[in-house]
C-alpha cells in the first residue's frame, strides 16, 4: 500500500464514531504506516451527526483538509443515511460499509446509486451479544479494517489487545467483551 | 534516534513542557489549547515533573503569574488560545517590555466576535507588534521541535524575549499524527538549566523590575527591545543548528519548498503550508513550476533573506489566516511586499485571506491560488491585490 488511503466516519454523537477513528490510527501506525486521526468539530452533542476521518499512507502526509473524496466510507449509525449526503465524494473504486439491518433494496435506492461496494454490518448484534451492550465503534473498526484490509485480522486483534489493555486499564472486565466484538465483526461483515 | 510516536499537536506540546520540565507553568483552560494545561497538570499529579503548576483564574493572571515567577527568577510557561491571549493582552507586553524570556504554546483560534472556537490566525496577528518572538508550526513535530528550541533562543542573553510557538486549532492541536520525540535526557541537556544574570530572588543583588519609566528613559528601553528582537535572528539560526545536529531535523527563517527552480510561489504559514506541500507536489507532476515559502519565524521578520528567497518568481501570493480589515491587505502580505520593495525586488503579488474561522482550506483552493498565478504571469495584470478564497458569494451554498 503506497498510496494514501483516506477514510471518513459518519456516526452521531456519543457512539464513538471519533473514538473508533483514533483507534483505527493507532492500529495502523502500529503497523508501521504514517496516519492521521482527526474529528470535524462543530457544536457537538449526544445524537449529533458527526464526522471524523482518517489518513493512512506508506509515506508521510502533508495535507490538512478535511477529506472530500474518501476510499472510504463508514456509517456507524443509519438513521443517518437519509439525512446526510454519506457517499458525498466516495470513490467508485472504494467502498461504504453500514451499520444495519436495513434490505439491500433500501440501502441501494437510498445510497442514490453509489456504484462502488457496500457492506453491512449488525453492530447492535454483535456489540449487545459480546458486550452486553450497544457500543457499535468496536465492530465498525473491525468492519473497516476487513473491508479496506489495512492489515490482516491478526494485526488487528494483536494490536487491539494492546490498545484495550491500556484503554481498560481501570475495568479490565470489558476488554475480553471488546476483543470477541472484534473477532465477530471480523467474521459477520458482508458484501451486498 | 529519536522516538516514533503519534501524538496530537496539543500532546506533542504537553510532551515538549514535560521534557523542558520548567519551574512554573500557570494556566487557564481555553479551546482549542486546554489540553495542554490539561495534559500537563496530570504530568505534575502523578510526579513526572517537579514543576509549581498555578491553576489561575483568568489569562490575565496566567501571565501575570509568569512575569512574577521569571522576574523572581523561574523558567515560566503557559499556554492559550484566541480571547484567552486578548485577556492577556496588557500583561503580554509587560512580559517583553520587562524582558522575560516566558515561553508560551499559541494554539491559534478565531479572536471574537461573533464567537467561534476553530481556528484562524487573528489571534497571533493582535500581537505581532507587542515584542514576543513569534515563531510557527506546520504540524505537531514541529509545534514539539519549535518547543524544545524556544527557552534557548528566548533566554540568550542577547535576546532576552518572550517568545510564543503557533500551531493551528483542531487542525493540528487535534489531530493525531506521526511524531519523532527526541529522549527524555536529551531534551533536559539541549535545554539546560535557566541561569538568568539578574533576578528579584537574588539577595546578593537587590533589583527594582517594572518601575515607572517616563520621557527620559522608556524610548531608550524600547530601541533595546527592537535592537534584542534583531539580535534573535543569529540566535534562532545558532540553535536550530545545534538542534540538527541532535535530531537530524532542519529548521530556519523559513522551509522553501521546491522554490529554487519555481516560477509561481505561496507564501503561508501553519498546516496550510503541508496542504501547499501536497498541491506543488501535483502541479510539479504535470510540469507547472510551482513553489512554497513557509514562513516558521513571522518575529524577528527575516526581511531580507525573504526577499531574496523570492527575487526570482514571476509571481507570488501571500497567504494570510487573518483578516486586517484595513482596505489594503493583510499582515503577512504587508510583511512580505514592503520587504521586498525596500530590497528592491519587485514581484507581482496577490493577498488572499482565507480559512477564516476555521473554514476548512481545501487542495482545491490552493490550486486555484496557483491557477491565479499563472494567468497573472501572462497577462501581467493584477486586478485586485487584496482577496479572498473559500468565502462564500451570494448564492452559493
Amino acid at each position: 500500500m503506497d498510496n494514501l488511503l483516506e477514510i471518513r466516519w459518519h456516526g452521531r454523537g456519543g457512539q464513538g464514531a471519533k473514538t473508533a477513528s483514533l483507534l483505527l490510527a493507532d492500529a495502523a501506525f502500529n503497523t508501521g504506516k504514517y496516519i492521521q486521526g482527526f474529528p470535524e468539530y462543530g457544536p457537538e452533542r449526544m445524537g449529533a451527526p458527526i464526522t471524523a476521518y482518517n489518513r493512512i499512507s506508506s509515506k508521510p502526509i502533508t495535507i490538512h483538509s478535511n477529506i472530500y473524496e474518501p476510499d472510504y466510507v463508514v456509517v456507524v449509525d443509519d438513521t443517518l443515511l437519509e439525512s446526510v449526503d454519506v457517499t458525498s465524494g466516495l470513490k467508485e473504486t472504494g467502498a461504504i460499509v453500514i451499520n444495519t439491518t436495513k434490505s439491500a433494496d433500501y440501502l441501494r435506492k437510498v445510497l442514490k446509486g453509489y456504484k462502488g461496494e457496500i457492506y453491512t454490518i449488525d453492530a447492535r448484534k454483535i456489540s449487545e451479544e459480546a458486550l452486553g451492550r450497544y457500543f457499535p465503534n468496536t465492530p465498525m473498526l473491525a468492519a473497516i479494517v476487513k473491508v479496506s484490509k489495512i492489515m490482516t485480522d491478526e494485526e488487528l486483534l494483536n494490536d487491539m489487545k494492546g490498545s484495550f489493555k491500556h484503554k481498560f486499564a481501570k475495568k479490565p472486565e470489558v476488554i475480553e467483551g471488546n476483543m470477541k466484538a472484534l473477532e465477530l465483526a471480523l467474521k459477520e461483515v458482508k458484501k451486498i | 534516534m529519536g522516538i516514533r510516536e503519534r501524538l496530537s499537536g496539543n500532546e506533542a506540546a504537553a510532551t515538549a513542557m514535560r521534557q523542558i520540565n520548567p519551574d512554573v507553568v500557570a494556566a487557564f483552560p481555553i479551546t482549542p489549547s486546554t489540553e495542554i494545561p490539561q495534559y500537563f497538570s496530570t504530568f505534575v499529579a502523578n510526579g513526572s515533573v517537579d514543576t509549581e503548576f498555578v491553576a489561575v483564574e483568568s489569562e490575565h493572571s496566567a501571565m501575570s503569574a509568569c512575569i512574577g515567577a521569571e522576574a523572581a527568577g523561574a523558567r515560566a510557561m503557559t499556554a492559550t488560545s484566541a480571547n484567552g491571549l486578548s485577556l492577556m493582552w496588557e500583561m503580554i507586553y509587560i512580559a517583553s517590555s520587562l524582558r522575560l524570556p516566558i515561553v508560551m504554546s499559541l494554539v491559534n483560534r478565531a479572536v471574537s466576535g461573533p464567537l467561534n472556537i476553530h481556528n484562524d490566525h487573528s489571534d497571533a496577528m493582535g500581537v505581532r507588534d507587542s515584542g514576543w518572538i513569534m515563531l510557527f508550526s506546520e504540524n505537531n513535530q514541529e509545534a514539539y521541535d519549535n518547543l524544545i528550541m524556544a527557552h534557548k533562543i528566548a533566554e540568550n542573553e542577547n535576546v532576552l524575549l518572550p517568545l510564543m510557538v503557533c500551531q493551528d486549532g483542531f487542525i493540528t492541536s487535534h489531530s493525531i499524527e506521526n511524531i519523532e520525540l527526541i529522549e527524555d535526557e536529551k531534551v533536559k541537556e539541549f535545554v539546560g538549566t535557566y541561569k538568568p544574570k539578574h533576578y528579584l530572588l537574588n539577595k546578593e543583588e537587590p533589583i527594582a523590575v517594572g518601575p515607572l519609566d517616563l520621557q527620559s528613559y522608556l524610548f531608550e528601553h524600547k530601541a533595546m527591545q527592537a535592537e534584542a528582537m534583531k539580535n534573535a535572528k543569529q540566535v534562532i539560526l545558532d540553535v536550530a543548528k545545534d538542534f540538527e545536529k541532535m535530531t537530524g531535523r532542519k529548521y530556519g527563517f523559513f522551509e522553501e519548498y521546491k522554490l529554487e527552480d519555481s516560477e509561481i510561489a505561496i507564501v503561508c504559514m501553519n498546516s496550510t503550508a503541508g496542504t501547499t506541500k501536497y498541491v506543488v507536489d501535483k502541479l510539479r507532476s504535470k510540469g507547472i513550476k510551482a513553489g512554497l515559502l513557509k514562513l516558521r519565524v513571522f518575529r524577528p521578520f527575516p526581511a531580507e533573506e525573504i526577499a531574496k528567497a523570492l527575487a526570482n518568481q514571476k509571481a507570488i501570493a501571500i497567504l494570510d489566516k487573518a483578516d486586517s480589515l484595513n482596505a489594503a491587505g493583510s499582515a503577512l502580505f504587508q510583511d512580505v511586499t514592503s520587504a521586498m520593495y525596500v530590497n528592491n525586488k519587485h514581484v507581482p503579488a496577490v493577498n488572499y485571506v482565507y480559512g477564516i474561522g476555521g473554514r476548512d482550506t481545501k487542495a482545491d483552493d490552493i490550486e486555484k491560488v496557483y491557477d491565479d498565478l499563472l494567468e497573472i504571469v501572462k497577462t501581467g495584470k493584477i486586478d485586485n491585490p487584496y482577496r479572498y478564497f473559500g468565502l462564500r458569494k451570494e448564492g452559493d451554498k
